[in-house]
């Protein structure tokens, strides 16, 4: 599916993300957070950084400069519904194994995890 | 992550207290260190808490030797603190905040330091030398002269030496510089404390407007934090 834009807040600080993600768990929505925790080469994000999805695909922050969060927010939708944690890599070097790959020539790892 | 565990984490941010996330990637168990206080579902060793104290100490998440925990580092955002409400501040003030840095505006002429030259800006109309004492000057702050008046810009400077900021910069010419070093000599500076004084403040790239000057302001306080100087060790690891 494709991944909502973010809203109005176009360039949101790691606060903003994460009480974003903690407002629609209040509203009662199902809400996954995707987190950047290793990098090799020139990756767009750095390590830390993060995603807010919510169940309607809905997104706050970022973890790459676009390229892969179609993919991310995919497995974010899995992770709300299974309640399982992932752990995600992605990369130039093994282009069939993900449709999403990073332009940049970088690898990232994301873990994604439900809002419980 | 439990829903509690991102309370107390936004909680420990909104009273600028600094925190870590530690996680278990292979089961999502976590755990979340606040202050001095560790709280949730992941049994750490006391030399996996140590390794999160270090990683702590220098603001560098990531992975834990061996790969199997992860630790987010949630430090309070770095400071900005510009002496003087002028053209230049007006640019380079959002152009900081976009960088992540809270930002400060001391000036003590209040036909300059206006809400509506700043909006939404933290103001202060005081000295900058008594505002500077207020703020309390720390590793993680710069501070930024703007004034081009020696009875405003020195007082914030000598402040800014008696520090451990990370960054330094004072606007205006060469010859303004070379007038700034008398002054400041005079006042028992050494040479090799004024030359941790980024001055004329920014980075060579020929900027000319006051939003062209702030780029190369907020590009020199980059290269100073993330390269390592005039103060290595301790920021570079951030």
């Amino acid at each position: 599916m494709t991944a909502a834009p973010p809203e109005t807040n176009i360039y949101p600080s790691s606060e903003d993300v994460l009480a974003q993600a903690l407002a629609w768990r209040d509203e009662g929505r199902k809400v996954a957070l995707a987190t950047v925790v290793q990098t090799w080469g020139s990756s767009p994000r750095p390590v830390g950084s993060q995603l807010a999805v919510d169940q309607d695909g809905k997104m706050l922050g970022s973890v790459s400069g676009g390229c892969i969060e179609g993919a991310v927010v995919h497995e974010a939708l899995e992770a709300m519904d299974s309640g399982k944690t992932t752990l995600l890599e992605f990369g130039v070097s093994d282009e069939n194994a993900w449709e999403a790959g990073l332009a940049c020539g970088g690898t990232v790892k994301v873990f994604v995890e439900k809002l419980d | 992550m439990q829903r509690a565990l991102l309370q107390s984490l936004l909680e420990a941010k909104a009273a600028k207290t600094p925190a870590a996330v530690v996680t278990e990637l292979a089961s999502g168990a976590q755990t979340l260190l606040t202050g001095e206080d560790w709280q949730g579902d992941l049994e750490l060793t006391a030399a996996q808490r140590q390794a999160v104290l270090d990683a702590l100490a220098v603001d560098r998440s990531g992975l834990l030797p061996g790969d199997s925990l992860f630790v987010q580092v949630h430090l309070p955002p770095l400071r900005l603190i510009v002496v003087g409400a002028v053209h230049i501040s007006q640019a380079l003030v959002p152009m900081a905040q976009l960088c992540g840095y809270d930002t400060v505006v001391v000036d003590p002429r209040r036909a300059w330091a206006t809400e509506e030259r700043f909006p939404g800006v933290t103001l202060l109309r005081d000295w900058p030398d008594d505002a500077l004492e207020t703020l309390g000057l720390d590793l993680r702050t710069a501070v930024v002269t703007l004034t081009h008046d020696p009875k405003l810009d020195d007082p914030a400077l000598l402040a800014a030496l008696a520090s451990d900021v990370f960054y330094i910069g004072a606007l205006g010419s060469k010859r303004t510089h070379a007038k700034r070093w008398e002054r400041l000599s005079a006042e028992g500076i050494s040479a090799e404390a004024f030359a941790r004084i980024h001055g004329p403040a920014g980075l060579a790239i020929g900027a000319k407007s006051p939003a062209e000057i702030a780029v190369s302001v907020v590009a020199q306080m980059t290269e100073a934090l993330r390269n390592g100087s005039p103060l290595p060790a301790a920021i570079k690891a951030a």
